[in-house]
């Protein structure tokens, strides 16, 4: 009995011993095998002139980190990877994800990514702007990028999306749409990036229709159905028929609230319209996926820089949502009509407090007070 | 996971229980395999570049077996050692969620030197871990409630009382943020310095936790308490029947498990996190402590290479290029095999008997 214990413990101590072994003699093997891969491309391909790809370099490699939602959410996360994706197929970059499940998973997956030596590492979500800033001072020769957030170091991007100018198209529906003149808004939080929500959606109804009341509420919440749905219906009852949400799940409640009503609602982030498309008059989509997009181009050309980036309505980045049933045609054409203003630049959609004051007044939008 | 061998309790027990669960573990392996030949993988491969990346560097061997092994090897513990009474604990998870928002409650809003700070947040920690835990055994053997179905209410009870607790306008770090104030300086117990090649936040929780493995060993096997404890697990009535308060049993043995969960909690925040976010669905520590207990045969060395192991494959599952749900593929089907294991073992047993007599 002793000996077959005296064997197993033996076998630990051997397995435990080549296991402590191995990376060291791994170590220096698997890092170069990285390089090589890339060193062989990078030779062969410009002895290889009769190639019609003009593709003479090694693949420019991007890896993205996903915040706790993971990489099949079905929406922030899942859009990065689509747009990496296509970065993967139209640049011919090379692209890979590391999942976090928890907050402890972000530090970890970071140092992966650097340690695999890929050229640009994305992290989806604000949630990672603490651990980004601790370990991109860690590696100040490593280019990151942060979608949502401001940029935290030296070398790191910033990417924020012109959510005020999708906001003010969806404005611009809203107040064509309406037959009682008055619309209402729904936001989950106030603080700077959400008020763009708001100075866009009101900038919008103001130009359109100058005689549109408009409603709000804040929810203080992005998760609680009910009370967004509460308070849809309130608005509903007091004259308004058109609702727009930057609320998240709260926003499921308004959308439930125009559904059973009979009344309108205006989705976000993506086209809604699949939840209730009798319901939904349009969405403003913010379309991370070309975001992350133009963001591989950027690296790929070279031009990407660390600071803060603002992609808007040139890149794609964000738009009104493709679904357009529900609308009028006059509708249509006034948005059509003002996607072509603010991309020729003659409408410029305020974003902040001091831009939509000094535009409107400071009574008209009275979340930010 | 105790047979009623007692004489020969100790190597015979043990080799068995260990044979079992490597043949867990090689079953595991290969469903995993046969997962990953139908998502369209080369298994030998990925097994390759799975085990190669937990072995690559010494920072990722830190990660694999200090980072990402020492909430598993408390919460391990902590439902290894309920075990031993009898009692299941499904709720480390809660445990483990208010050990965190005790100790980063703690660390954010005490001023005090590290060496007064850090065992304040720890013992802060094991108090809450404690109660939390107690609580359930006292609603068992005051009313008789059942502590599995408490303890998955006390879960969640848990789960939303930090998520009340991190958006409360002073623990809130603002801006719309979702997430706490971070703990301060004085609470951290991650220095990145003490071995050099070491992950940036591998902590000194892992001593805490080989010194919890050892001390929960001596109080079971060399303790009145443990005795007692292990008595009231293999036979509540007898034990009465000698003398043993049962109730009381359960009551300590539940604080225990409490505040070795917590205690997890507390050292993943003050060596990782050093914040609490908003949780966005469970994050399954103590569910995965009931994983490592089974791996680890409820014997807490056992547990201890059962939470290497998990943390290990935990963080090579998202760095080899397959899915990483096939490591949860992997975990399951170990953990399936190993409750099987009693059986199997029966069956072994049995034949053996036919043979000699």
């Amino acid at each position: 009995m002793k000996k077959f214990v005296a064997l197993i413990l033996a076998l630990v101590l051997a397995i435990a011993v080549f296991g402590c072994a191995a990376p060291a003699v791994d170590q220096p093997e698997n890092t170069t095998p990285v390089e090589n891969t890339n060193t062989p491309a990078d030779t062969a391909a410009p002895a290889d002139t009769t190639e019609p790809t003009g593709d003479n370099k090694a693949p420019y490699r991007v890896a993205m980190v996903t915040d706790t939602g993971g990489i099949n959410d079905q929406s922030f996360n899942a859009l990065a990877w689509a747009g990496l994706q296509r970065a993967e197929q139209e640049l011919g970059c090379e692209v890979k994800y590391f999942e976090s499940k928890t907050d402890a998973d972000y530090a970890p997956n970071l140092e992966t990514a650097v340690d695999e030596g890929y050229d640009l590492i994305l992290c989806i979500g604000f949630m990672m702007a603490d651990t980004l800033s601790e370990v991109a001072a860690n590696y100040p020769d490593k280019s990151f990028a942060i979608i949502d957030n401001g940029s935290v170091g030296p070398n790191v991007t910033g990417v924020n999306f012109a959510t005020e100018q999708c906001s003010y198209l969806v404005g611009v529906a809203a107040a064509t749409m309406t037959q009682t003149n008055n619309v209402g808004f729904v936001i989950g939080m106030v603080s700077p990036l959400m008020n763009t929500f708001g100075y866009g959606y009101y900038a919008g109804v103001r130009d359109t229709n100058p005689d549109c009341q408009i409603q709000c509420y804040n929810a203080n919440n992005f998760g609680d159905v009910a009370g967004g749905k509460s308070a849809t219906l309130n608005m509903y009852t007091n004259g308004a028929d058109i609702v727009y949400h930057a609320a998240g799940g709260t926003g499921l409640g308004v959308i439930e609230a125009a559904k059973e009503q009979g009344k309108l609602a205006i989705g976000v982030d993506q086209d809604q319209s699949y939840l209730a498309p009798e319901a939904v008059l349009t969405s403003a989509v913010k379309r991370v996926d070309n975001g992350v997009f133009e963001l591989c181009k950027a690296g790929v050309e070279g031009t990407l820089t660390a600071g803060d980036v603002n992609y808007d309505i040139t890149t794609g980045a964000v738009d009104i949502a493709e679904t357009d049933t529900l609308m009028s045609d006059e509708c249509k054409a006034a948005v059509a009509a003002a996607k072509e203003k603010i991309l020729s630049g003659e409408i410029k959609v305020p974003a902040t407090a001091e831009e939509f004051d000094a535009l409107y007044g400071a009574d008209f939008y009275t979340l930010d007070d | 996971m105790n047979s009623k061998n007692k004489l020969s309790f100790g190597e015979r027990l043990l080799e068995s229980a260990f044979t079992y669960t490597l043949i867990s573990i090689i079953i595991g392996f290969i469903v995993g395999a046969v997962a990953l030949v139908i998502a369209g993988y080369d298994p030998i491969e990925s097994y390759g570049k799975l085990f190669g990346v937990i072995f690559r560097s010494t920072k990722n061997m830190s990660y694999s077996f200090i980072e990402y092994s020492v909430p598993y090897i408390l919460t391990g513990l902590s439902v290894a050692f309920a075990f031993k009474t009898g009692v299941f604990n499904i709720g480390a998870e809660g445990q483990y969620v208010m050990g965190s928002v005790a100790a980063m409650l703690v660390g954010v809003f005490v001023q005090a030197p590290a060496y007064i700070h850090i065992p304040l947040c720890i013992i802060t920690a094991l108090v809450v871990g404690a109660l939390w835990g107690g609580l359930v055994g006292f609603l068992k053997v005051r009313f008789g409630a059942h502590e599995v179905l408490c303890m998955i209410m006390f879960n969640w009870i848990a789960y939303y009382f930090s998520n009340f607790i991190v958006n409360l306008k002073s623990v809130n770090v603002g801006d719309g943020k979702t997430w706490s104030r971070l703990i301060q300086d004085t609470a951290k117990i991650t220095t990145a310095d003490w071995l050099p090649g070491l992950s940036p936040h591998a902590h000194f929780g892992i001593f805490i936790a080989l010194f919890c493995v050892v001390l929960i060993y001596y109080i079971i096997n060399r303790t009145t308490l443990g005795f007692k404890l292990k008595a009231v697990g293999f036979n509540r009535s007898a034990a009465e029947y000698a003398g043993i308060n049962a109730n009381g049993s359960v009551m300590a043995a539940l604080s225990i498990s409490g505040m070795l969960a917590s205690l997890a909690g507390a050292l993943q925040v003050m060596g990782v996190t050093y914040k609490i976010s908003q949780f966005a669905g469970q994050e399954g520590y103590g569910f995965q402590g009931i994983t490592v207990a089974l791996i680890g045969g409820t014997n807490p060395f056992g547990v201890l290479l059962g939470a290497e192991f998990f943390g290990a494959m935990k963080f090579g599952g998202t760095r080899f290029d397959a899915p990483s749900e096939i490591v949860d593929i992997i975990m399951g089907c170990i953990v399936l095999c190993i409750a099987i294991s009693n059986l199997l073992r029966l069956v072994v047993r049995n034949k053996k008997k036919g043979g000699t007599v």
